[in-house]
């Protein structure tokens, strides 16, 4: 408890990687919500990088890390815009009436 | 030390605070506020770490662009508030259920996690201490040098995405008044001007 | 040229089959019509040839089967006992042909009427003229089958084609045991060709065969299931429920097919495999007795029958009988005689009665004719002279070949022949008799029929005149004419080897030379059996219904045929189709449907709407799927690789 090592960090990752799914399919407002749930696991992935690589003395983790935001960035970005494009033509955007998919 | 452990314990709470708070709020804006205040807490987490750079990336791309663009489309889109539906109640229990085996899984391997005693010395780029190089300095020995190659990579994704998020979002809207520079220059004389002959005291 | 007797018949069948409709009815009726006289016409050349020229002959056609010891080929055979069949039916088809002109001359369909009776000549000239067990059967099945489409030609009648199939049907149960005899002759010889068989039969006369896990004596299981398949074909006592049904065809067909023709098959068969029959002691006297039993027994039934055709029809049952007994006690060319003559008198006896039925505008029950001799003369002694040669009236060609056929059965001195004597007799007194009544009611006394058909009693065409001509020629003197052949001195010269006989058995010689009042009985009785129905339906009208009341039990009995057919449909009928509904509904339906196709299909279905459901179109719901996919998969690394 006192000594923070390695495992901690890791923990706290893990619960926020739990609850970005959670936020996945537990959320029955908006798709936004999907997205910023995404943004959430990221989170918790960079930490794990990061920690691991200060762990280990490596520097790659940080680097990778520093790839995975731009990405986050770029496909944040992206989503957002299909969400808008699909509020243009569909006028909501409540999860419950996305589901053209229904087989 | 007790510092340390405090802030660290402070950051953590505080950061999955917030994450819970982002997907049970019930107001959209209120849901990006919170995410705000988790990645602001996760960069603390990463200070600590002693990985500033990232730290200051994090607030800067993560909230200052990211998190904003969220707040612009939120308030952008017409969205209504809503009340914690049955359905949610629904997949309460299975989702607990199955998020906490997963939860204790992976706290069961990071608890167990024997790190080889030789995994020190393999590291591919090795920090260099600190009274050499501040963390920035280090990450941008590697980042140009040997992995230039993923950051181009990295940037061309950008690009591709920028592109992607205009292409899908531009649509030209009728009624808006736009100048079309190239007509404007190649208007002549005689399509623009006309010479009337008018009579003193009539008016035009 | 002899082939091509046995082939006119088919092509003119053909023609008129396949080319009716632009023939048109009175072309396929010329076209049919000629070829079978032409037919007829070689065949007296045949018979004059083969069987007065002793000249026998073996045509071989082409082959048909090749397959390992099994060889059979397409081969005519053309001994005496073929060439005076060939005659016989050539002749009597031909004058059916003719006499179908007339009769059916109303019909819509005479082409296919014409072409069925050309298909049939050429079934039955097959199975005469076979050289092997394969192909005679062939020609069994081809008369079987055209027996069937001629039976039920007025398809749109259902007691016709409830009578086609059952012609059909008990046929086959009688062919089943044929299959069964040529598969053990295979067996037993390794081959079906007759001269094959017939040279080793004498060699397998003690072998045993096993049959039903019994060790049973060869020859004798195989010609007893031989005599199935003839009992089947010739409406013997137990298979002979099809005949009186199969009344219900026209009577052109009634007349050649039987009467003369097809159901002399059977008879025809015996003759021809006697060298088999002859090692086979036991399916002879079995053959004595079916053949007495149904000669008796057809006798008493056609004593109470009502339907003009129906009579006739019991009387050919009995006749056949009579062929049967000759050849259980080895006398062959007895029995072959009387199927001679019989053809002649007998399917005179049908056209007759088909030129009755004309007249009186389609009416065919006996109580409804009586007092029209004046009225049809011509007609009328036609059926006298029918009537006298069936009987046995000396001159008539009757009375050689069945007087003959009882002196043999007698002369055998065995226990079946006296048993078989006997039978002849007292059906020979119920023959005469029947026959009577049936010229009585019909044609003598009050008329019983209305006015309307009275009026309309009229003569038969000259086309229909003709035939019956020919064929009352026939039935006066063919037994004449032929018996010095057929049983007399020049028998050995005649039939050559065609028939086979123990040597050391004479049963002809010894027919021959039975005690006097042998030859004399059949002719007494015959005319106490005449002078019996002149009393009964002339001058004692009464009389027969006084009879039938008083024995009002054995009159019932008689009427319903001996209760044979309530009997078959107690027995066979409803078994099978109530095994044939089960089957069909419970078995069929709810086992291999339910488990196959429906319970198949019924399981996709229940299973795809289940699955259906996991697309539910919200994506969070495919999210939860993927979750749980990954807690799975992580939980089974956490389990297998060392966690």
């Amino acid at each position: 408890m006192m000594e923070i090592g390695l495992s901690h960090y890791l923990t706290v990752a893990a619960i926020l990687f739990t609850l970005g799914i959670f936020g996945i399919f537990l959320n029955r407002k908006n798709v936004i919500i999907i997205l910023m749930s995404i943004e959430l696991i990221l989170l918790a992935v960079n930490i794990n990088l990061v920690a691991f690589s200060v762990h280990l003395g490596d520097l790659v983790g940080q680097v990778f890390a520093l790839l995975v935001l731009a990405i986050a960035a770029a496909e944040a970005a992206i989503g957002l815009a299909v969400i808008v494009v699909y509020f243009r033509n569909r006028g909501s955007i409540a999860v419950e009436d996305i589901n053209l998919m229904k087989g | 030390m007790i510092i340390q452990t405090l802030a660290f314990y402070a950051f953590a709470a505080v950061t999955v605070g917030a994450a819970v708070m982002v997907i049970s709020a019930r107001n959209p804006v209120h849901s990006v506020l919170f995410l705000i205040l988790a990645f602001f807490n996760a960069a603390g987490l990463f200070v600590l770490m002693g990985a500033e750079f990232i730290a200051m990336i994090l607030v800067i791309v993560y909230v200052g662009a990211v998190a904003v663009l969220f707040l612009f489309v939120v308030m952008m889109l017409d969205i209504n508030f809503v009340e914690l539906r049955q359905g949610f109640l629904q997949y309460l229990p299975i989702g607990a259920l199955v998020g906490l085996v997963l939860l204790a899984e992976l706290v069961l391997i990071f608890g167990s996690w024997i790190v080889s005693a030789d995994a020190g010395g393999q590291a591919a780029s090795p920090i260099p201490a600190l009274t050499e190089t501040t963390n920035t300095h280090a990450l941008g020995q590697v980042l140009y040098t040997d992995y230039v190659f993923l950051f181009q990579g990295a940037g061309l994704i950008l690009l591709v995405a920028m592109i992607g998020a205009i292409v899908l979002t531009l649509r030209s809207r009728d009624g808006v008044k736009r100048q079309r520079i190239g007509a404007q220059i190649a208007r002549t004389r005689e399509e623009s001007v006309e010479i009337k002959q008018v009579e003193p005291g009539s008016g035009v | 040229m002899y082939a091509l007797a046995i082939f006119l018949p088919l092509i003119g069948a053909v023609l008129a089959g396949f080319f009716g409709h632009w023939l048109k009815p009175r072309g396929a009726q010329i076209v049919t019509c000629g070829c079978m006289l032409l037919s007829a016409v070689i065949a007296c050349v045949i018979l004059a040839e083969v069987a007065l020229g002793h000249a026998p002959r073996t045509i071989e056609l082409f082959s048909w089967i090749n397959s390992g010891a099994f060889e059979v080929n397409w081969t005519l055979r053309f001994d005496t006992l073929t060439a005076v069949m060939v005659f016989v039916v050539t002749v009597v088809s031909s004058m059916v042909h003719v006499y179908s002109v007339g009769y059916m001359s109303h019909d819509p369909h005479i082409q296919r009427f014409m072409a069925y009776l050309g298909f049939f000549t050429f079934f039955m000239l097959m199975l005469v003229s076979a050289d092997n067990l394969l192909q005679m059967f062939f020609g069994w099945e081809g008369v079987g089958l055209c027996s069937y489409l001629l039976i039920g030609f007025w398809y749109e009648k259902p007691e016709a084609n409830a009578a086609a199939i059952k012609a059909f049907v008990v046929n086959r149960v009688g062919d089943f045991g044929f299959a069964l005899g040529i598969m053990g002759v295979f067996l037993m010889f390794n081959s079906i060709s007759f001269e094959t068989i017939f040279a080793a039969a004498p060699g397998k006369a003690d072998a045993t065969i096993q049959f039903l896990g019994y060790e049973a004596h060869a020859m004798t299981t195989l010609c007893v299931l031989l005599f199935i398949g003839a009992m089947g074909k010739s409406a013997q006592l137990g298979l002979h429920t099809w005949l009186p049904d199969a009344m219900e065809g026209p009577t052109p067909v009634s007349a050649l097919i039987h009467a003369a023709t097809m159901v002399t098959a059977g008879v025809f068969m015996v003759a021809r495999l006697s060298p088999l029959f002859e090692h086979a002691p036991g399916a002879l006297m079995m053959v004595t007795i079916v053949g007495a039993t149904t000669a008796l027994f057809a006798a008493t039934v056609a004593l109470c029958q009502t339907d003009i055709k129906r009579v006739i029809a019991y009387s050919t049952c009995s006749q056949l009988g009579y062929m049967f007994f000759a050849c259980g006690v080895s006398a062959y060319s007895a029995g072959i005689f009387h199927l001679t003559t019989h053809a002649f008198f007998k399917a005179l006896l049908f056209l007759g009665a088909g030129s009755v039925i004309h007249a009186m505008s389609s009416e065919q029950d006996m109580r409804k004719m009586g007092g029209i001799w004046k009225m049809i003369p011509l007609t009328y002694t036609l059926m006298w002279i029918g009537s006298l040669a069936l009987a046995g009236v000396p001159f008539f060609s009757g009375f050689y070949s069945k007087d003959i056929i009882i002196e043999a059965a007698f002369g055998a001195h065995s226990g079946v022949g006296i048993y078989a004597f006997w039978m002849g007799i007292i059906a020979a007194i119920l023959t005469a008799f029947y026959s009577w009544r049936l010229i009585i009611m019909t044609f003598h006394g009050e008329s019983r029929a209305d006015e309307k058909t009275l009026a309309h009693v009229h003569e038969s065409p000259k086309v229909m005149i003709i035939p019956l001509l020919v064929l009352a020629a026939g039935a006066i003197f063919a037994g004449w004419l032929g018996y010095e052949y057929f049983v007399g001195h020049d028998m050995k010269a005649f039939w050559g080897d065609s028939l086979y006989v123990l040597p050391g058995k004479h049963p002809i010689e010894a027919a021959h030379h039975v005690p006097g009042w042998v030859k004399l009985l059949p002719i007494v009785v015959a005319i106490v059996g005449i002078l019996a129905a002149y009393y009964a339906y002339m001058m004692n009208k009464d009389l027969p219904g006084k009879i039938a009341a008083r024995f009002q039990g054995t009159y019932k009995f008689l009427l319903n045929k001996w209760y044979f057919d309530e009997l078959y449909d107690f027995l066979f009928v409803r078994p099978a189709h109530r095994l044939g509904r089960n089957l069909w509904k419970d078995g069929d339906g709810a086992v291999i449907d339910g488990l196959g196709p429906d319970g198949v299909a019924s399981v996709a279905r229940y299973l795809a709407e289940r699955v259906a459901r996991l697309q539910s179109g919200f994506v969070y719901h495919y999210a939860f799927a993927m979750l749980i996919g990954v807690a799975g998969i992580v939980t089974w690394y956490l389990f297998t690789s060392a966690g």
